[in-house]
């Protein structure tokens, strides 16, 4: 699995080329998010792919050439902060709510919602977190589950951020005739 | 000054630098046909929109500059994707201008409506829909900008209808390009180019494996240098041909499939390989395990994405061909490869010293003979242009080319049908020049309908099919790995030269090849275009071959007692 980070122009059919691109290279996407930065013309895509170094080094590059990609970057071997965010309604009656408090605060979730037969949990935290809380509620019957799909960043001073624009050059259309 | 849509696509055009725009109206682009009218653009006008886009393509590829292609929307749009894959597949950098249904209807299934710019997205390096007048100049520019900057490529611009209509002030100076901002890589890595140094300097069988990307750097200069500072053998791709001249002795020739035996052993015999602007291409590798296995590889390369993806290489130097060979070569200082390069010529053995056109008049035409001769009587001046098949071949091994931009040829996506159209882009960039379709009698009957834009704009093409009554390629697979079942593979075609005079084109066939020479003179001789019908030996195959996937060491040799010889030396 190989961790890519993209700033996007933020307009539409951007996401289109950057998901027609992988189906391109047959690289499979596991999770693909995506959203505004601070500056609202540019997105942020978090991108994790089902390919070894080399398949992640062509999406990169490849990402890059797309005319609306400012930056394409793997971050996967970089100290990587990463969080994926899941709220899931799983069935609760009130013989094994108990039970189900004491496992959401082991696993530091919350409950967002509370009604007579079910709860809805929300976690944040690695895939492995939400995973392994997955598993231990699956036995209390999970109704629904939706994930937000990872988002990361690199730690501390390993800056990734958008490049700005500089002003063009005059006359730098090519002509064409040579 | 207010200006209609139309009327600024027009007028950008124009200062963009476009003569010619090969095109063929209809509702959706109307507008700007009668823009065209007041203009001073000259418009070609086609018969089937792929032939427009082969027509920029060959525009592109003679000229170094850039081609234009229009159509209508729907059906117009989607004749020009085969024409757009073409381009994309060989880099060429064209710019495809497609009407569209007005903005108040996009997405409505509306007549001739059709998603041009979600279908060519995989096929195109960007393309963008206009719906307002007021973006039609900047979007033209960025268009320009893109086609041709870094690796080339093919740009669609879709224009609304209403945007066409709509007026707006009419102000180039403000319409500055605005892409996107792009992160700068430094592709400068000092320890990467330090290594590459090294290998240069102690390499003992060096090869250089010479691309397409010299010629769109414009490295020619460059990489003749370069090539003599380390007096280096060299290799050429299908698509490299002409980017150094045939005539210089440390020209081997074409590699991979189709590539002469010397060749292909002398790579896989190299300890190291200097790639330059070339992309490892499957026709050229074969069976990437059993590839030059003893060989170091540099990878000259301005795309990112090209390195390690089909060959792992031990320095990859990013950057514009003719850059990083300027910056290379005054640190080499080897260029003691004398044994390697008299090895290479034992190599060839006696293969490439018989002349064909020696060899005692068997009462055959062999394309093999044609082609040659074509050479020795155009002195291997013009510029050829070949569809795709058998003749493509035979083209690449029998006619020496020494200028760049002088042979073109579709050879990535390998389109039949694209000569003869590419060819009238060609001749419209370079009117002074001769240029000559090699074409096979299947791929001629895909395109053939453009002889009418010939004669409707009065050019001078020579026009050379080899006709073999075969889809000679497909037939040769079919001999080779089928058992001979000729499944599909026999063509029945009209009386080429009748109908070239159909056309008001003169025609001729040749069945002799006593007839061969005098028939290129008197076609030469001619102002006008010319047709000539060479009815060749049938069921004649392309030697050496790998066959697809199989080594380059693997190959299928010429038969011991040949008909046709190797080439002859240029
Ligand atoms: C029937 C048939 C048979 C064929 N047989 C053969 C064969 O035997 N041998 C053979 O060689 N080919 C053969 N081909 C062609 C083959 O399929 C490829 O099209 C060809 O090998 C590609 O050549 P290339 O890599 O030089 O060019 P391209 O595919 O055009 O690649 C050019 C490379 O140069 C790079 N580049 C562009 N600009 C620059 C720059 N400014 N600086 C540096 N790099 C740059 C590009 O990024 C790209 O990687 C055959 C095709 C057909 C249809
Ligand atoms: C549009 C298209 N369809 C099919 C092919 C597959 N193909 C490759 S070579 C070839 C035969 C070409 O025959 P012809 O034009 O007569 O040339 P020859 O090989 O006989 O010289 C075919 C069918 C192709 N390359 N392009
Ligand atoms: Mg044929």
């Amino acid at each position: 699995m190989q961790t890519l980070v993209a700033y996007v122009e933020n307009k539409p059919g951007v996401l289109n080329r950057v998901s027609s691109l992988a189906r391109r290279l047959a690289i499979n996407i596991d999770s693909l998010t995506v959203g505004p930065t601070e500056n609202e013309e540019i997105a942020r895509m978090t991108i994790v792919a089902h390919t070894d170094e080399r398949g992640a080094h062509r999406l990169e590059a490849s990402l890059e050439k797309l005319v609306d990609v400012l930056l394409a970057e793997n971050v996967s071997t970089r100290a990587l902060l990463e969080r994926d965010l899941a709220l899931i309604k799983v069935s609760a009656d009130q013989q094994n709510r108990p039970h189900l408090m004491e496992l959401i605060k082991v696993f530091r979730a919350r409950v967002v919602d509370v009604a007579p037969e079910s709860l809805i949990i929300e976690v944040s935290g690695t895939v492995d977190k939400i995973d392994g809380l997955l598993e231990v509620l699956r036995p209390f019957g999970v109704l629904e589950m939706a994930r937000s799909g990872r988002i990361s960043m690199t730690r501390g001073g390993d800056l990734l951020q958008p490049p700005v624009s500089e002003p063009p050059a005059p006359n730098s259309s090519p002509l064409a005739q040579t | 000054m207010k200006l209609t849509g139309a009327e600024i696509l027009c007028e950008s055009l124009t200062r963009l630098g476009v003569r010619e725009i090969f095109g063929y109206p209809g509702g959706a682009i109307l507008p700007v046909y009668d823009a065209l009218g007041k203009s001073k653009l000259h418009h070609v006008l086609v018969r089937h929109e792929q032939g427009a886009t082969h027509m920029a393509d060959g525009y592109a590829r003679a000229s170094g500059g850039i081609g234009v292609a229009m159509a209508t929307s729907g059906p117009g749009a989607t004749n020009m994707v085969t024409g757009i894959a073409t381009a994309m597949l060989d880099s060429s950098p064209v710019v495809c201008i497609t009407g569209q249904v007005s903005s108040k209807v996009l997405g409505t299934d509306a007549f001739q409506e059709i998603d041009i710019t979600g279908i060519t997205m995989p096929i195109t390096k960007h393309n963008v829909v206009v719906t307002k007048v007021e973006d039609v100049a900047r979007t033209l520019r960025e268009a320009f900008l893109i086609a041709k900057s870094g690796r080339p490529g093919p740009v669609l611009v879709d224009i609304t209808k209403d945007a066409q209509q709509a007026s707006a002030e009419f102000n180039w100076e403000a319409s500055v390009p605005k892409l996107p901002p792009k992160r700068r890589r430094n592709n400068h890595d000092q320890a990467e180019f330090d290594r590459a140094v090294e290998m240069l300097n102690t390499a003992k069988r060096p090869v250089i494996l010479a691309g397409h990307g010299i010629m769109v750097s414009g490295a020619m200069r460059a990489f003749e240098q370069f090539v003599h500072a380390g007096n280096y053998p060299v290799a050429m791709t299908l698509l490299g041909i002409g980017c150094f001249p045939a005539n210089n002795p440390l020209n081997l020739g074409m590699m991979g499939m189709h590539g002469e035996a010397w060749v292909n052993n002398a790579i896989q015999e190299a300890d190291l390989l200097i790639a330059v602007g070339m992309r490892f291409d499957d026709r050229v590798t074969g069976d990437l395990r059993t590839y030059a296995k003893s060989a170091r590889k540099i990878h000259i390369e301005i795309d990112r994405a090209e390195i390690n993806k089909n060959v792992k290489v031990d320095a990859a130097l990013v950057g514009d061909a003719r850059e990083v060979l300027e910056r290379l070569t005054p640190h080499i200082e080897t260029r003691e490869h004398t044994s390697w390069v008299r090895h290479i010529t034992e190599l060839k053995g006696d293969s490439a010293v018989r002349d064909i056109q020696s060899l005692p008049d068997s009462g055959h035409l062999y394309a093999a003979h044609v082609i040659n001769d074509l050479w020795k009587e155009t002195r291997g001046e013009a510029i050829i242009v070949t569809d795709v098949g058998q003749h493509q071949m035979w083209e690449a091994q029998y006619y020496h080319h020494n200028r760049a931009r002088t042979l073109i040829t579709s050879g990535g996506l390998g389109t039949m049908g694209f000569a003869l159209p590419a060819a009238i882009g060609a001749k419209f960039a370079k009117l002074d020049s001769e240029v000559w379709v090699v074409v096979g009698d299947g791929g001629f009957q895909m395109t053939m309908s453009e002889l009418a834009t010939i004669v409707q704009e009065k050019i001078n093409i020579k026009i050379a099919i080899i006709n073999n009554g075969f889809l000679g390629m497909v037939r040769q697979w079919q001999e080779f790995f089928y058992d001979k079942r000729y499944v599909a593979t026999p063509l029945v075609a009209p009386d080429f030269a009748a109908l070239a005079n159909a056309f008001g084109i003169r025609g001729e066939r040749i069945t002799k090849r006593a007839e061969v020479v005098p028939t290129i003179r008197s076609a030469r001789e001619s102002a006008e275009t010319v047709l000539l019908d060479f009815r060749v030996e049938q069921e004649d195959s392309v030697y050496p071959m790998v066959a697809a996937g199989a080594s380059l060491s693997d190959m299928i040799r010429r038969p011991n007692n040949p008909l046709v010889e190797t080439a002859t030396e240029p």
